[in-house]
């Protein structure tokens, strides 16, 4: 009966010491560090399922249309907005110096580089990469994941490659439509607003366009398509402390996979910008 | 399936854990695990809650490694398994998840054939043995429906036909019945007495519910009559011969393994906590 529960209710707990600064710090950064390094294999092994089998093409196809297609409304709707609102805001300059003529050269060179890529990868990754992390992270919590292992599968092939190529694959198709339906959104803008001729806005917006800009502007979607996928599975796949878990995995997914998202977009701005003065 | 090889080759363990240990950031769970299991017998590991049975179990899947020790199954020593080793060697065991671990987004056909379509089967060769598993668990009406669809009860059943569909030699049980009403959780027990005593399986079962152990213990799955009969009235020859044995796990070590009676008639004041 010694061993019973309540019969320990007499006795005083050991008080624990209060953690230093530098404790708080160190664990904190192991803890970061340790994150990192699951992330990079994670996202590594992504891609090294690539050279051997088993492929799991069907599911690569879903995901595909999940993310692609799935995303397909919010990235038109989105794209037509954001091409018309940037005539309305630069047309406003351009009418001071009687240069409404170059909206068009603006509006496509800023989407085209910049803002269709990077608005498409925020899209994209609030969309899926909050949903891929909530799916594998509902899956770990109810055994899913480890079924799946006792079954002799591995989760990475089945599980993370197939989103991660789903979504390098898709993304850039996304972009170019947005950048396709911005222009189309900022040429009725400059149609209704600045009184621009049709054939004027396409031309000169077609004509301020280079061979490194289309490549600058489709490249980097790539490597944001490859960013919230596996940010996405790498939040699924560690999901602590059940459903709650799986709400603070999914936030945290969003959040991470767009900030960096902005951060890799301004590295690789300098590193197209460098190639494009080398090569092109 | 054949039948269970009965030589004295086969009498080598099935599972042996050797000084098991098991450690996380939060401190140790397994402190020194040894246990064997012989082919077609059963082991009841019992335990409270956080006694680390699951992860035994995990452990003897090959879902986890030890920190320290050796675990042995079907003659494979488990810590020297590669990753993809180990793929290929769960496929010769089954598992039963504790809330059954079924795909949510699959059907209950899908989910039963998974393994066989992992091995690149025909369809024409899985369908039917989809159709036998799952009247094995009684549940053969149920193909086209979703997990969500199944009772708690269903759902582990559905499990068991998962785990089956490839005739593992293994098959560990998470807490089948945790959770169930008294009806349904003998539903389940009875299904894995039929596992037991039709197809020769190896049987783990993990649970807090000593009624559950001393079912296995006592009872048999008479295939002539098609019923659960007592142990005492099977004629042993016409029974696949196995033991069930109990080992009940305290603070990561076994505190005990003995016999169904051993246990029934222990004076410890530990493990009488179990048979209140």
């Amino acid at each position: 009966m010694g061993e019973m529960p309540l019969q320990m209710a007499g006795h005083k707990p050991p008080e624990e010491e209060a953690p230093s600064v530098a404790g708080i710090v160190a664990s904190g950064a192991k803890e970061l560090i340790a994150g990192l390094q699951e992330y990079s294999y994670l996202a590594f092994q992504s891609l090294t399922n690539l050279l051997s089998g088993p492929y799991y093409i069907q599911d690569i196809l879903d995901q595909m249309d999940g993310i692609g297609v799935g995303s397909l409304p919010i990235v038109l709707v989105c794209g037509f907005f954001i091409g018309a609102v940037m005539v309305l805001q630069t047309g406003a300059q351009f009418t001071r110096f009687g240069q409404t003529a170059l909206t068009g050269d603006v509006v496509a060179l800023a989407l085209v580089r910049e803002l269709g890529p990077t608005m498409t990868g925020i899209l994209v990754a609030g969309r899926c990469a909050s949903g891929i992390a909530s799916e594998l992270g509902s899956m770990l919590v109810t055994e899913q994941v480890d079924a799946m292992r006792a079954m002799g599968t591995d989760p990475s092939r089945k599980l993370v490659t197939p989103r991660v190529l789903g979504a390098v694959l898709v993304v850039p198709l996304l972009t170019a439509l947005m950048d396709f339906i911005g222009l189309i959104g900022g040429c009725v803008a400059s149609v209704f607003t600045l009184r621009l001729d049709i054939v004027q806005f396409w031309t000169r917006a077609i004509n301020a366009l280079e061979f490194g800009d289309i490549m600058q502007g489709m490249s980097k979607p790539i490597i944001f398509g490859f960013i919230l996928a596996t940010i996405g599975c790498y939040k699924g796949l560690t999901v602590r402390g059940g459903t709650q878990g799986v709400g603070r995995a999914t936030t945290q997914a969003v959040v991470l996979a767009s900030v960096l998202i902005i951060v890799a977009n301004t590295f690789l701005t300098k590193l197209a910008l460098f190639l494009a003065n080398k090569i092109f | 399936m054949t039948l269970p090889d009965t030589s004295a080759e086969a009498q080598a363990p099935a599972v042996q854990f050797d000084n098991v240990h098991l450690g996380f950031d939060e401190g140790e769970v397994l402190r020194g695990l040894s246990f064997n299991v012989k082919p077609r017998d059963t082991l009841i590991l019992l335990g409270e809650t956080g006694t680390g049975k699951t992860l035994s179990l995990k452990i003897a899947a090959g879902l986890l490694r030890p920190t320290a020790g050796h675990a042995t199954v079907l003659g494979k020593n488990l810590e020297g398994m590669e990753e993809k080793e180990l793929l290929g060697f769960r496929r010769e065991i089954g598992f039963v998840f504790q809330e059954g671990a079924l795909f949510d987004s699959m059907t209950v056909a899908d989910n039963v054939a998974y393994r066989l379509r992992e091995e690149h089967l025909d369809e024409d060769q899985i369908e039917p043995r989809v159709q036998e598993a799952l009247r094995f668990v009684e549940l053969e009406n149920t193909l086209e429906l979703l997990p969500s669809e199944l009772s708690g009860g269903m759902r582990r059943r559905v499990s068991i036909a998962r785990a089956l569909i490839n005739r593992p030699p293994i098959v560990l049980y998470d807490s089948p019945t945790a959770g169930l009403d008294p009806v349904t959780s003998q539903t389940i027990i009875t299904l894995i007495l039929r596992l037991r005593d039709i197809y020769g399986v190896t049987s783990i079962l993990a649970t807090h519910r000593l009624q559950d152990g001393f079912a296995m213990a006592n009872f048999r799955f008479d295939a002539a009559e098609r019923r659960v009969v007592s142990e005492s009235a099977v004629t042993p020859d016409k029974a696949i011969p196995s033991v069930t044995r109990f080992a009940v796990l305290r603070e990561g070590v076994v505190y005990f393994e003995g016999e169904p009676e051993e246990l029934a008639e222990t004076r410890d004041p530990y493990l009488q906590r179990f048979l209140i």
